[in-house]
């Protein structure tokens, strides 16, 4: 195999990854957002799940995939918000009730799929026009052209700059939106401050309950364009359980990045990276060791991604108020 | 004389009970409209409810623990008289189940490895037919390379693997990426996977990739169909889901043995046996319709000449369950 070759596979590998990640991401930061704020959010999944259900009914039923996104966001939204009202307002048990949340989206959708669409939960498959559809970046085709190092710049503008839908960008973008939200504006350092000590924070004046609706508003916005991505993006339809456990990946990986923006979105990167390689790995001889056997390859990205970040970051420290109602007067 | 009256009395119900036709069908995971091979039971279903007024039963298991419930429930609770259980998931269940219940008939879809004389079982010579779309694959690819991905990681679906890459490399292909989808009944359902699995061969150079995975299936095909490249079905003939880019589809007349199996139930032959439906039953084949005639055209004697010619014995085809190994990958 040449070189030439071999760069092309490795850029298609990190194209993979990224079309992998980008789910996760958006999950990520959605926890980081709900978590930071002193919420449990285990019910990144059954948000998703939702959205991706909702957009997969609404682009086929309008053909356009910006209601389909918009129907998604509104879905998981309501979602954060039933989240919240149970937790914040009357302060249950925000375990119980995230679970409550992914128990309910992974049986409503299934139940309105088959009521609604008679394709055994199913949503229909959708053409080109009702998705989004990969964008293409002319501008950047001078990458190609560029003397000695042109052919290995070629493949990574053709497959890795350009040519995902916008919600992968939108993804990328998110996680330093995030971040400067959450460290550089007043608004962030309130929602960590109500994570951190809400009973500070509730004497200098910020209502906790508040900042803590809104953080769920805006993990529910995020998890809403990636449920969009999953069903409307990524794929052409909606399939009963289709997360596939994303959502707690992203949870994983939030953690595992010390709930910080920047280490969660490397920790879901290098998931997606393990997984895209896994696809790549089943039945290649591998020097030395042989064909590895499938079920090891596809276990694989779990173990790895433990290993490496469990033996890598060190001690992760959760917000200090995270998982307990606040009542005021305490 | 009033003990004879009561024993005749139930005699006759009992009689009466017997003759009462109920059938049942019990699907696999994935649902009924999978557009595969579930599917392809519903069909025979439907046709045999069409074209004798009698409904059948239905259920639809949603995880595997539910299964040996919703075929004892069948029996029990429903009353019925023949029930069809579809997948290999379902042999244990059912073979429990119809050892307890002599008088029921039962059927089975892709299984030939009971015993029970109640019990009627469906096998399909899959390795067949994979081998004849193996041949259409080279005939189309211009790389060289095709891909496979399947399902759950199990020897059924390694045979239609191994039929698949000795049909492609005995017709000029020189090489084949075989993928499954995972090891656990989730891996039937998991159509993004199924994609970026189909991509990864598509990277690789591959430009026909077969998809045998149930509802993952669906992603695989909607992959080749946003890159450009071929596919090929299975179980059902899945050709008019992207006309197009579906090369063919891999029949298994699921939807033969399910209706076989009702009418013979209904007209009340009970008899334990084992069905093995090859390419000279045309239990497996190829499909070829209004949406693939013309990309098939120019080889379809080829695909016709390797059926009779394994028909006849001159091509043997590698069965994984005998080999336990496959040499074509």
């Amino acid at each position: 195999m040449s070189a030439a070759e071999f760069w092309l596979l490795f850029v298609l590998l990190l194209d993979a990854t990224l079309r992998v990640s980008t789910p996760l991401m958006l999950a990520a930061m959605a926890g980081l957002f709900s978590e930071r704020s002193g919420v449990v959010d285990i019910s990144l999944e059954g948000k998703m799940l939702g959205a991706a259900f909702a957009a997969g009914a609404t682009a086929y039923a309008t053909g356009s995939p910006w209601l389909g996104l918009a129907v998604a966001i509104a879905v998981s939204c309501f979602m954060g918000g039933l989240h919240a009202f149970a937790t914040v307002t009357h302060r249950g048990d925000q375990m119980i009730s995230g679970l409550a949340a992914n128990m309910l989206a992974a049986g409503l959708t299934v139940t309105l799929g088959i009521a609604w669409f008679q394709q055994g939960g199913d949503t229909p498959p959708l053409p080109a026009e009702a998705r989004f559809s990969p964008l293409n970046f002319p501008e950047l085709a001078f990458l190609a052209d560029i003397p000695l190092l042109g052919p290995y710049l070629a493949p990574v503008y053709t497959e890795l700059l350009s040519g995902h839908n916008l919600l992968v960008y939108v993804a990328l973008a998110a996680v330093p939106l995030t971040a400067w939200v959450l460290m550089r504006t007043r608004f962030g350092m309130r929602l960590r401050a109500v994570g951190e000590a809400p009973s500070a924070a509730d004497t200098a004046g910020i209502s906790v309950a508040a900042m803590r609706y809104q953080a769920q508003l805006i993990a529910g916005l995020l998890c809403g364009v990636a449920g969009c991505y999953l069903a409307i993006a990524h794929s052409a339809n909606f399939v009963p359980h289709m997360t596939a456990g994303k959502g707690f990946i992203a949870l994983a990986a939030m953690i595992f990045g010390k709930w910080r923006p920047k280490q969660a979105m490397y920790a879901c990167l290098l998931f997606g990276f393990f997984e895209a390689l896994a696809a790549r790995l089943q039945g290649v001889e591998i020097a030395y060791i042989g064909q590895l056997p499938s079920n090891l390859i596809t276990a694989l990205p779990y173990i790895l991604t433990v290993i490496l970040l469990a033996g890598f970051i060190g001690k992760a420290t959760a917000p200090a108020a995270i998982g307990t109602p606040y009542v005021k007067g305490r | 004389m009033l003990k004879k009256t009561i024993a005749l009395a139930l005699a006759v119900s009992g009689a009466a009970y017997a003759q009462e036709f109920k059938p049942a069908v019990v699907f696999d995971l994935g649902g009924k409209f999978d557009k595969s091979f579930n599917e392809g039971v519903w069909n025979g279903v439907k046709r045999f409810s069409e074209e004798t007024g009698i409904e059948v039963l239905e259920y639809e298991v949603s995880s595997e623990a539910e299964r040996k419930q919703a075929i004892e429930r069948m029996v029990k609770r429903r009353g019925a008289t023949a029930v069809l259980g579809i997948g290999f998931g379902q042999a244990d269940a059912l073979a429990e189940i119809a050892a307890a219940n002599p008088d029921v008939q039962f059927g089975i879809i892709d299984v030939n490895w009971l015993d029970g004389a109640n019990i009627k079982q469906y096998g399909f010579q899959e390795h067949e037919g994979s081998y004849l779309v193996g041949v259409a694959a080279a005939k189309a690819s211009k790389t060289g390379k095709a891909g496979f991905v399947g399902g759950m990681d199990i020897p059924l679906i390694r045979r239609f693997a191994c039929g698949y890459a000795q049909g492609f490399k005995d017709a000029g292909g020189s090489e084949v990426y075989v993928n499954m989808t995972g090891d656990t009944a989730a891996a039937w359902n998991n159509p993004t996977r199924g994609g970026e699995l189909a991509q990864s061969q598509f990277d690789r150079g591959a430009d026909v990739v077969f998809a045998a995975a149930g509802g993952t299936g669906v992603g695989v095909l909607q992959a080749a169909k946003d890159k450009g490249k071929l596919a090929i079905g299975v179980d059902s003939n899945q050709n008019h889901l992207h006309p197009g880019t579906m090369l063919t589809s891999m029949l298994k007349r699921v939807d033969v043995a399910a209706y076989n199996f009702f009418k013979e139930a209904q007209s009340g032959r009970v008899e334990g046996a084992v069905h093995t439906l090859g390419l000279k039953d045309e239990g497996v084949g190829w499909a070829v319709d209004e949406h693939n005639e013309d990309m098939v055209a120019s080889f379809r004697a080829d695909i016709d000449k390797a059926r009779d010619d394994i028909i006849a014995g001159r091509i043997e085809v590698n069965d994984y369950f005998v080999l336990e190994g496959c040499p074509s990958y």
